[in-house]
């Protein structure tokens, strides 16, 4: 416990770093995963048929190899990216899909009479989106991307384990090397600020979920 | 909603021509694109005097046509790699069973440290775990891989085995429990088996995230494919060949993956059609493994409240 103590001020900063990764990653996945949801159920066969491949080929990649795609392949590909950055890209980009797709079932939960509805009242596309279904997606998009936010949380560590970034995961290995004696402290250390984010995420979700439908 | 097309007018002649020049126009512009890209990966770059021929170059893609290159890729990093993820993945259903019905005790004392304990496994990174069993129980590298991805995957295989528990019809334990069966022989031979089998899309589903989950092995030193082509292959044929063994990777990844993908796609929509059909309100799952946790989870708190409420 004492390791822990001591070296406090350098978990609060990584686990600062990871909150940073946490919250630019999660922001930039929310901005590209509307963006291809919104071109999944769009009229332009093509821009769907682009959407549909990203998507396909991003959740199958591991998040491993996105990472040193952005921070090993890209700067023998001549780009001069700081780690942190190239990590954040990485994060972003490996979790648009999966913000993607709970949007998408968002929107597919919601009963088709709905949009029938709106559409025989005379509402064009983007009405009946934006008005009617949309709102009522919401509430069924909001727990499924809880937990995409607490993967990416968890997801974090990988973009310190490949070795650039001194984030929580980063900082745990550093001072288990250091204090070899201390090995298990050290990590339960690092295993609390990790479950310090997710737990309360986690509950955070199934309440919501729960509440939500058994209403329907 | 699964029709998208309710949501705009069917589109006359005018519409239909419109869309079809922006489908041509943005496909031409993603071409253009992607040709843009590879023009500029593949033009020679001069970098301190001496000048580094393109990506696609034939210099850094020779090694793919060197059979010893292809058999140490396969025979060591794909086979490393699936060799974990198999054990492993046996290993989590196995520990998934198991926390299932640990879960799901009348037993207050055993099934709430088990809640407790599930939650905590679901919480950390398994890169986390990873590095705690290598660091701490010394099993080496392998072993701690395919445990910690076990432990992981087994915690959250035993949510979705849980959840479809609770979701089974309460008259399947009731006439279990009438034909005089007790408790214990009731969950065994009629409740679990009927809940695995719903619950089989989400555990591959789950099945296809530890597969991708193997490449953290790469952090922890374990020679799977990404450490195999990355560090070893790329540092025995040097740094001109990292991008092409990425896309070797890259590429193996995406085949493995895609091809349990589609296996656990199939086997949804069997289960879906044997399952669902007739009983009304059959909700599809939804692809992504948390996801259908989330409904399954919610699913079995709705069939929990229904049957404390008043009867």
């Amino acid at each position: 416990m004492d390791v822990v103590i001591a070296n406090l001020p350098l978990y609060l900063e990584g686990f600062s770093t990871t909150l940073l990764l946490l919250a630019v990653g999660g922001a930039g996945a929310l901005v590209l995963g509307t963006f291809i949801a919104a071109m999944r159920i769009s009229p332009i066969a093509t821009l769907r048929v682009i959407a549909t491949v990203y998507t396909e080929i991003i959740r199958n990649t591991p998040l491993t190899l996105v990472v040193i795609f952005c921070a090993v392949i890209l700067p023998i590909l001549g780009s001069d990216l700081e780690y942190l950055i190239a990590g954040m890209i990485a994060l972003a980009v490996y979790t648009s899909p999966f913000i993607a797709e709970a949007l998408r079932s968002g929107i597919n939960g919601v009963p088709v009479g709905q949009a029938e509805a709106a559409r025989s009242l005379g509402l064009g596309f983007s009405q009946t989106v934006s008005l009617i279904v949309l709102p009522q997606a919401f509430r069924m998009t909001i727990p499924p991307l809880i937990n995409v936010f607490i993967a990416l949380t968890k997801n974090t560590s990988v973009v310190g384990g490949v070795g650039f970034v001194s984030e929580l995961f980063g900082v745990g290995r550093t001072l288990a090397n250091a204090n070899g004696d201390a090995v298990i402290a050290v990590l339960v250390g690092v295993a609390f600020f990790y479950l310090v984010v997710t737990v309360p995420l986690g509950l955070l979700a199934t309440q919501l979920e729960r509440k939500w439908v058994v209403q329907r | 909603m699964s029709g998208a097309s309710v949501l705009f007018d069917a589109p006359g002649p005018r519409a239909r021509r419109l869309s079809r020049i922006f489908s041509v126009v943005t496909a031409i512009a993603v071409v253009a694109g992607l040709g843009w890209l590879i023009a500029t990966l593949n033009a020679p770059r001069e970098s301190g005097g001496i000048t580094l021929p393109g990506m696609f170059d034939p210099a850094r893609w020779d090694i793919v046509t060197d059979p010893e290159m292809w058999s140490f890729v396969i025979g060591v990093g794909v086979w490393g790699t699936l060799r974990a993820a198999l054990v492993a993945a046996v290993l989590a259903i196995a520990l998934g069973v198991v926390l299932s019905l640990l879960r799901s005790s009348t037993i207050a004392w055993i099934r709430i440290p088990t809640a407790v304990l599930i939650e905590f496994f679901r919480g950390m990174p398994v890169l986390l775990m990873m590095l705690f069993i290598l660091l701490v129980a010394g099993t080496g590298q392998y072993w701690a891989v395919v445990s910690a991805l076990a432990i992981y995957n087994g915690a959250l295989i035993g949510e979705a085995l849980r959840a479809g528990l609770v979701a089974l019809p309460r008259g399947q334990r009731e006439a279990a429990l009438s034909l005089g069966m007790r408790p214990l022989q009731s969950k065994m031979l009629v409740e679990f088996p009927q809940a695995f089998r719903q619950m089989l899309p989400i555990i591959v589903a789950q099945l296809v995230v530890l597969l991708k989950d193997t490449s953290l092995a790469y952090i922890v030193g374990y020679p799977e494919l990404l450490r195999v082509t990355l560090n070893n292959l790329g540092s025995f044929y040097g740094n001109r060949y990292a991008f092409t063994l990425w896309c070797i990777a890259f590429v193996l990844y995406l085949v493995m993956n895609l091809t349990l993908s589609a296996f656990a796609r199939w086997l949804a929509r069997r289960t879906d059609r044997r399952y669902h059909i007739g009983k009304g309100g059959g909700t599809t799952l939804p692809d992504d493994p948390n996801q259908a946790m989330l409904l399954a989870d919610a699913n079995a708190a709705a069939r929990q409240s229904e049957s404390q409420g008043p009867r």
